[in-house]
């Protein structure tokens, strides 16, 4: 195959290449390749100095070669010195392998920054642009700290031609993002502004790119930028397709620019100024317009173009949210691509029509669509196209079709690949949740989830159901039945044998009067599944057995033999075994009314944010389920609440969680840094005290180990590199006693060590404090004797 | 911003690749790699965004030749998927311009072809081209440069891309 080559030469490079294409394996290609390498590094290390153009040669082999994948450990040093060179040819391979090859081996930095000093300095366009694209592809911050000033000046400077300048401001835009703190605002922020003005449309491009990214820190310093926008991009869009030239892409006028632009328009709010508002509002009419224009060429690229910028404009209609014939013009044209035979459109609308969903002007011609996103969910071939039915779906719902999406969602779950389950099981949990009216509705829609996709119904779903069950006394009954009818089924979930075991454990008296589901059919349905599961549900199942002896005595000493036996009392796990000898014992010597006592029926639980909402929003990040939270509001007014304790007694939660917060302590995430050592001390008089309002703040870390001292009495209370605070306590009848130990972890002494004891109102304490001056280079410890301790 | 640009043929070869956030070398390769599977188990009625990761794959296909570019939430997808268009037509007005064999194709629309066929004679000149683009991979990395700079658009119009670069050939030839 004959070389192409250029009129530079460089036939060495070309046969190389010729040769790499021509190896029949890969061990030949590594073979030539490190034949060549050799063949380099002897010519590098040589005695003569090797001239510019063989040096760029060989730059130039090595860049091939770092291009295959095979990393290259030297050139370097020839590489910056070709950046020397006064020839654009040898500069320019300088530079690209240096682009491509970023390393940080300080002392070529600084050569490397020296070269780009140079050149930048040298008014020769050619090599600025070179200096500059280097800096903008590289960027690390000691070329920012070294250029940040300077940058913006040739950015601004009259004199300067477009083409740097283009490059100039998507430099600082780099060096902007890698370090903020080296690009100070300036007045050069006004100028850059004007740039948008300029005639040259690839400045005003590189000039709208920078200023969308500086206006999302400062909106104040460009907000004089919206108006200039706006006009530029109605000059635009209302241009004839010669105005433009060669920025017409396929008669479509600048599309890439006009994309731009409405994206930095999406920055700031709609304008206030009443002239610029109307201009924008006729510009973005006659997007919409020209879309349903018939297309002036049958080509897909000026279909794909025109819809780039109406997909945007759609965007910058929904982002200002006030405009409501503009928003149902959108929604339409959606509708329209909902059904166009790509499916790039389609997946685009379905997209941008989730987030029209939740704007109140078009939530209504949104829902009008519900059929066709149904269709599409069923007949989609592609699965990311079906994801975004099931986001839209799932953003459209409300109350008068709520039934109906659940459904066709449950339908979908059935079929659904195995990485979106877990997300479509909380959003039709969250659903249901929501939208039931009836809430038999609801448990039906649970249990379905649970047999459908077990494995990915996560712990919150199924506490919840319960909650929910326990709080309404309507539904008890309905459940008890579904649950016992779902368990008959011969392979069922472990988690619906938890679901069926705690409601039949609380509820199974209700059903208990039908034959077929007596109370001996309940127990041994249950124990049928016993074996199959794992330990945290059979520890569930022996409360529910323990409930049964409470709720149906006649069949107590069946349980009890169950409980007796040794897979029970001997079980190698501890909770059963505890459970089991526990439970067996309370059995036998508890008279009736203990047993109804201790196990009376749960009671309602308190009204708490549900705990699935945030699930939903860590796993899908906070864009998407915020918007559908707060337009739903007002219409939770029956939503029930709950907290996540687990429905088996089980003993206080003693690793807090961002719901369980049963002690009623403040929950609020911690903002501030470690306070000094002293005020630590106080932290353990707050877990006493019942008012929310003056909790002090915990230093970050240490909250788990603050909470376990519900549990126990001695421990680590706090611990940081300087300082460990311990606290051993005891408490007798009305006294307690509280030692805290701050133990010195540095070698040097601490001075002027104060520990202060901060105590609310409600604890009226008679307090001993002994605090010893710091002597000791190891410890110290403070007595607090306490009178009069609140449980 | 755009994180990478990526020409992959359906073998899995990388013959182009250009990223814009510093990526690890071994990285790379198993990026390329999981990429090219992801794209190629893709059929015709499936759109070309796929959800990778926490970002997204824009990819068109040239005949044998997968062009891949990596974007974050703030770019346009239909933009970007014509800039690829764009690229490819850089290319091929650059290099059918020295070619020196009589086969040439040019894809501007100066002749009124049906869409297919456009399409397939666009696909054998970008395998044509490959080739050429082996040979010069320094100048398609200019031409890059030139159209995407630090994930940016910077420009699209072809005189201007290509400007520079005919500068540097009537130097070179000079």
């Amino acid at each position: 195959m004959p070389a192409v080559s250029k009129g530079d030469g460089m036939r060495g490079l070309a046969v190389f290449i010729s040769d790499i294409r021509n190896c029949k394996s890969k061990e030949a290609e590594i073979k030539r390749i490190n034949k060549e390498l050799a063949n380099i590094r002897s010519k590098f290390k040589g005695d003569k100095a090797l001239d510019g153009y063989s040096k760029k040669k060989y730059v130039c082999k090595l860049l091939f070669i770092f291009l295959l994948g095979h990393d290259i450990d030297f050139g370097h040093m020839e590489a910056v010195n070709l950046l020397s060179s006064n020839r654009y040819t040898e500069k320019q391979i300088g530079y690209l392998f240096i682009s491509v090859l970023v390393n940080s081996n300080s002392e070529l930095i600084r050569l490397i920054n020296n070269a780009i000093k140079n050149d930048l300095a040298s008014r020769n366009p050619t090599f600025m642009g070179l200096a500059l694209h280097c800096i903008a592809n590289v960027g690390s911050r000691e070329m920012a700290e070294a250029f940040a000033g300077e940058i913006p000046k040739i950015l601004v400077a009259g004199d300067t031609m477009d083409s740097v300048k283009q490059s100039a401001a998507l430099c600082l835009l780099r060096l902007y993002r890698t370090s903020p703190d080296f690009v100070p605002m300036g007045d050069w922020t006004s100028r850059v502004v004007h740039l948008l003005n300029d005639q040259h449309l690839g400045v005003v491009t590189a000039a709208t790119s920078l200023i969308t990214t500086l206006a999302q820190k400062n909106p104040e310093e460009f907000k004089t930028s919206v108006s200039l926008a706006v006009s530029r991009l109605s000059r635009i869009v209302t241009s004839a397709s010669t105005d433009l030239q060669d920025y017409t892409y396929y008669f479509v006028p600048a599309p890439w620019l006009s994309v731009k632009l409405l994206r930095l328009l999406q920055c700031y709010p709609p304008p206030e100024d009443a002239a610029v508002r109307g201009r924008l509002t006729e510009c973005l009419e006659t997007i919409l317009n020209k879309a349903q224009e018939p297309p002036k060429s049958k080509k897909v690229q000026h279909s794909n173009a025109k819809n780039a910028v109406l997909f945007e404009a759609i965007s910058l209609i929904i982002h200002h949210d006030s405009e409501p014939n503009l928003l149902v013009r959108a929604c339409n044209q959606l509708g329209q691509f909902l059904q166009h035979r790509e499916t790039n459109l389609r997946y685009l609308a379905l997209e941008s029509m989730c987030t029209l969903a939740s704007s109140e002007f078009s939530h209504e011609a949104v829902k009008t669509h519900i059929e066709t996103v149904i269709n599409a969910l069923k007949t989609e071939r592609d699965v990311s196209v079906r994801q975004r039915a099931v986001d839209l779906l799932y953003a459209m719902c409300d109350r008068s079709n709520a039934q109906q999406i659940v459904a066709e969602m449950l339908n979908y779950l059935e079929t659904a690949d195995y990485s979106i389950r877990e997300e479509i099981v909380l959003k039709v949990a969250i659903l249901a949740e929501k939208y039931a009216v009836d809430y038999t509705w609801y448990v039906d829609t649970i249990l379905n989830l649970i047999r459908i996709a077990g494995d990915y119904v996560s712990e919150e779903v199924w506490y919840r159901v319960i909650q929910i069950v326990i709080n309404r006394d309507d539904v008890q009954g309905y459940a008890a039945k579904t649950v016992f009818e779902a368990l008959q089924a011969p392979a069922c979930h472990e988690n619906l044998v938890k679901v069926g075991g705690y409601i039949l454990g609380e509820f199974g008296n209700l059903i208990a009067g039908d034959p077929r589901s007596s109370p001996l059919i309940q127990f041994n349905l249950l124990h049928s599944k016993f074996h199959l599961c794992s330990v945290p549900t059979r520890a569930l199942l022996l409360s529910t057995y323990i409930k049964f002896v409470n709720l149906f005595p006649e069949i107590k000493t069946t349980i009890q033999d169950v409980l007796r036996s040794d897979s029970q009392l001997k079980n190698a796990d501890v909770e059963l075994q505890q459970r089991a000898v526990e439970y067996l014992r309370l059995s036998t010597i508890a008279s009736t009314d203990i047993l109804a006592t201790v196990l009376e029926e749960m009671p309602p639980f308190p009204e708490r944010e549900s705990s699935i909402l945030a699930k939903l929003k860590k796993k899908k990040g906070p864009g998407t389920v915020t918007d559908l939270e707060d337009i739903k509001k007002e219409r939770n007014s029956d939503m029930n609440g709950g907290t996540e304790s687990t429905p088996v007694n089980a003993s206080t939660a003693s690793t807090p969680s961002p719901s369980a917060d049963l002690l009623g302590l403040g929950a609020a995430p911690v903002t501030s840094s470690a306070p000094p050592p002293s005020s630590t001390g106080s932290l353990l008089v707050d877990v006493f005290s019942d008012s929310a309002s003056v909790v002090a703040p915990l230093a970050p870390g240490s909250e788990d180990n603050f909470a376990r001292f519900v549990c126990k009495n001695n421990g680590v209370l706090f611990e940081n590199q300087l300082l460990q605070i311990g606290l051993k306590s005891e408490f007798r009848q009305n006294l307690g006693r509280m030692f805290i130990f701050y133990g010195n972890k540095t070698s040097t002494q601490f001075l002027n060590f104060t520990p202060t004891l901060i105590c609310s109102d409600e604890l009226k304490s008679n307090i001993l404090d002994l605090t010893e001056p710091l002597d000791m280079q190891i410890a110290v410890y403070a007595l607090i004797t306490v009178c009069q301790m609140h449980k | 911003m755009i994180k990478f640009f990526l020409m992959v043929n359906k073998q899995g070869q990388t013959r182009l690749s250009r990223y814009y956030e510093h990526v690890e070398i071994p990285k790379r390769t198993m990026l390329e790699a999981e990429v090219i599977k992801n794209c190629l188990s893709r059929s015709k009625e499936q759109c070309s965004f796929i959800e990778y990761k926490d970002f997204k794959l824009v990819y068109r296909q040239y005949a044998a030749l997968f062009i891949v570019v990596g974007i974050n939430e703030t770019e346009n997808e239909m933009a970007v998927y014509e800039l690829i268009h764009n690229f490819v037509e850089v290319l091929d007005r650059y290099f059918s311009r020295v070619s020196e064999l009589d086969v040439s194709f040019s894809v501007l629309p100066r002749i009124h072809l049906s869409f297919f066929v456009f399409l397939f004679l666009t696909a054998c000149s970008i395998v044509w081209q490959t080739f050429k683009i082996m040979f010069n991979l320094d100048r398609v990395h200019i031409i890059l440069d030139e159209m995407v700079l630090n994930g940016c658009i910077v420009e699209t119009n072809k005189n201007r891309i290509l400007a520079p670069l005919l500068v540097l050939d009537k130097m070179a030839e000079s």
